[in-house]
């Protein structure tokens, strides 16, 4: 029997395992809502605007490791979702995103709500296509999926004209993909790893750098083997965290700009880098030409384009982590050495980086004046029992709480790395709490971040999500403060934010919980009292407009330029009363 | 340093744009770009002819081969080749010139393909050397249009690796 292009659509997707879609309705994909309101397998959660249906399709994929499923109209609906599909693209995140397009005869005539989706997405998607047969549809969405959630993960977008969906063919769910010009290298080459076996074994002071492509891969069980078993501590990216235990004794914790002085210093000194799942973003390397100077690389990636595209490789190995690290571990047991011994060569190095770790731990100063906001996250970090599903939106709160937050399993942080997109956090918590319903999904943002997508407050209260949204509010573009106090004189140029909206109020129009903690004490009964409360909450916690984000290397800077804390320079302005400070001046809900 | 880049691509709508916003979205340079199909009327060969030290042109074979329509990639430069350009060369004949734009013709094995009272329109196909040597006699003539295809090139069988053909490594000296 043949069946409509909208409902070889819904089919093909329950043959994926779909089992929730975001989107938003519009004229030329009313006819595939319309079957999927007629079926019960897949639910359909209707977001208050596209680019949050794609950030929560994201979170959605971050948490669960299967693809997030979008589903918008043509036009708007497909460039609303532009930001979530270039934040997906530069975060690896396995998406597939279904838009609608105008009628076959139609396209290219400027028709109403019509967009050259293909054209725009293509140099933010993996791969994408226009489908203009339905006859193709089955075949197109099953390559979509397989090459979304294959090799190095991203996102790839299907545009499906009206007519396509409406006309008719013959569904037969096809069992396997063939694509002649795509297959993706799994296991590494033998000889290579070999190679990389015998440098670990000579190494003095390595360091494994581990970055989001292990959690894609799910390989932090092998990661952990490769640590314990070379006793060699791991550094994580802002996209790696969660790939090893924080608290592990081997864990250094986040690297790079606002990563931990002994982490960078490790870094710095290194003779042999092992590089697992990550790319070396500019944010990681700093200085390019002072990176590393000592070490060796050895580079293990899904994808060859990361591997010697910034920063050289001495042994290359292309492949699925999880394999090839699987394949090193069993080449570094049967070589000779014992563990004993193992860790006795490490001891020197490990009490080295012990020692730097001691010399400048992170630290702030809490008085009972003003909330800081790495004691909320602490608090947070606390009272959650290191369990709860973290997504953060990004700026300097997003910076503390990858310092704070040690994160002890995979797919529990789900945060903007690559794009730094503001406004991802919210919609982010929400796709992952869908996917989970009963964990505790937990939203650290800020009020310039939530105010970016807080129209999903709205979906937050229709499908009584419980997410605990936590909001640092500082009156500022945190981050963007941070570099005018450091480098622009202390010329606050947009970005104090002015008239900012009450949120226990907001909260409260949309049904919601609403709890505000204005000084340091009435930080912790808020936040018990969010996590005991049933459906969403909306934290507004005050916390000091001025901290900076530290340890910091300045931009240009290397691993081992550090600033620690604010410079004198700055410190006396603030004393002269030289920085602007229009929040002193009385504007804006800030604390007393 | 110059390389011929050869793309086998499936025969796609798309397929270049995709090819072709790589290297602008990258930042990288294309000197000249050719395509048309093969033999097999499925795939579609793209020439590529770009300039880059060894890392870029390793990132640009890289990029290439990750996009799902790209089947090959060859970097022809590697290897022993053949490469051919055709240009059309429009130029201005004075009566006192028409005789001497022929010789400069014949001289390279060029075609006159049209003509007008006060015009030749010359064909000549080459490697890239021999076309701009062309050009550059005909400049004194005065020429009107110039349209070149950007090049083509093919790798030489194996057996034939002893012609004398330049290395690779002189192509710039």
């Amino acid at each position: 029997m043949k069946k409509s292009g909208a409902e070889i659509f819904v089919e093909s997707l329950r043959h994926e395992g779909v089992k929730t879609v975001f989107g938003l309705p519009g004229g030329v994909v009313l006819k595939i809502f319309d079957v999927l309101c007629q079926q019960k397998d897949i639910e359909l959660v209707l977001t208050r605007h596209e680019q949050a249906a794609a950030h929560m399709a994201e979170g959605y994929a971050k948490a669960t490791g299967k693809a997030g499923v979008v589903l918008v109209t043509s036009g708007p609906g497909m460039t609303n979702i532009v930001t979530g599909l270039a934040d997906a693209y530069m975060d690896s995140v396995p998406l597939v995103a279904f838009t609608g397009q105008v009628s076959t005869n139609l396209i290219g005539n400027d028709a109403f709500q019509e967009a050259d989706n293909v054209g725009i997405s293509r140099p933010c998607t993996k791969h994408n296509v226009l489908v203009k047969n339905v006859a193709d549809l089955a075949q197109t969405i099953k390559e979509a999926f397989y090459i979304a959630t294959s090799g190095r993960p991203g996102p790839v977008l299907v545009d499906i004209p009206k007519d396509v969906s409406t006309d008719k063919a013959e569904f037969k769910y096809p069992d396997r993909v063939y694509l002649r010009g795509y297959n993706p290298t799994v296991t590494g080459n033998k000889h290579q790893i070999r190679q990389a076996a015998e440098a670990i074994m000579k190494a003095k002071k390595p360091v494994i750098y581990v970055g989001g492509g292990a959690i894609f891969a799910n390989a932090a069980d092998e990661v952990r083997e490769l640590a314990e078993i070379t006793q060699i501590p791991v550094t994580m990216t802002l996209m790696g965290l969660g790939s090893f235990p924080g608290t592990h004794p081997l864990s250094l914790g986040m690297l790079g700009m606002h990563g931990g002085y002994w982490t960078n210093m490790a870094m710095h000194h290194a003779d042999l880098l092992i590089a697992v799942g990550a790319r070396f973003d500019d944010r990681v390397t700093g200085k390019l030409s002072e990176f590393c100077p000592e070490a060796r690389v050895v580079h293990i990636d899904i994808d060859p384009t990361s591997i010697k595209k910034t920063v050289h490789a001495h042994i290359p190995i292309v492949g699925d982590v999880k394999a090839v690290l699987h394949q090193l571990n069993v080449m570094l047991r049967s070589m000779d050495g014992n563990p004993a011994e193992v860790k006795s060569q490490r001891a020197a190095w490990l009490k080295q980086v012990e020692q730097w770790r001691n010399e400048h731990p992170l630290t702030y100063r809490q008085d009972d004046r003003v909330t800081k906001p790495q004691f909320v996250i602490e608090k947070l970090y606390q009272l959650t029992r290191h369990e709860a599903i973290v997504a953060t939106d990004v700026g300097q709160h997003q910076m503390w709480a990858a310092q704070y937050f040690k994160g002890s399993k995979p797919r529990t942080w789900l945060t903007s790395g690559g794009l730094g997109t503001m406004g991802f956090g919210f919609p982010a918590a929400i796709g992952a709490q869908k996917a989970y319903p009963e964990k505790l999904v937990l939203c650290i943002t800020s009020e310039g971040s939530f105010q970016m997508n807080l129209q999903e407050l709205a979906t937050v209260a229709e499908h009584k999500l419980p997410v605990k949204v936590a909001l640092l509010n500082n009156g500022f573009h945190g981050m963007v403060r941070q570099w005018q106090d450091l480098f622009y004189e202390g010329r606050y140029s947009a970005s104090y934010l002015g008239k900012i909206p009450d949120f226990v109020k907001l909260a409260e129009a949309y049904g919601i919980l609403g709890l505000r903690a204005v000084k340091p004490d009435e930080v912790e009964p808020v936040i018990k009292e969010a996590l005991k409360h049933k459906g969403p909450v909306l934290m507004d916690i005050h916390t000091d407009p001025y901290e900076n984000c530290y340890p910091m290397i300045p931009a240009g800077g290397a691993h081992h330029e550090m600033m620690l804390e604010d410079p004198p320079e700055l410190v006396n302005a603030r004393k002269g009363g030289a920085h602007k400070r229009k929040v002193d001046e009385g504007e804006g809900v800030l604390p007393a | 340093m110059e390389h011929i880049i050869s793309v086998l691509v499936e025969n796609k709508f798309g397929v270049l744009a995709r090819v072709a916003g790589l290297f602008s979205a990258r930042g990288y340079n294309i000197e000249s770009l050719s395509v048309a199909p093969t033999l097999d009327p499925t795939t579609s060969m793209i020439t590529i002819v770009t300039v880059g030290d060894d890392r870029v042109i390793e990132q640009i074979m890289k990029q290439l081969n990750k996009v799902v329509e790209v089947l090959k990639v060859v970097d022809l430069t590697e290897t022993h080749y053949l490469d051919r350009e055709t240009a059309l060369i429009k130029v201005h004949t004075k009566p006192e010139h028409r005789d001497e734009a022929i010789r400069i013709a014949d001289i390279f094995r060029a075609k006159i393909v049209d003509s007008s009272p006060t015009t030749y329109t010359i064909e000549i196909t080459g490697d890239v050397d021999k076309v701009e040597a062309l050009i550059n006699l005909l400049k004194p003539l005065g020429i009107k249009e110039l349209i070149r295809t950007g090049r083509i090139a093919i790798a030489r069988e194996t057996t034939r690796t002893a012609s004398p053909r330049r290395e690779p490594a002189l192509l710039k000296t």
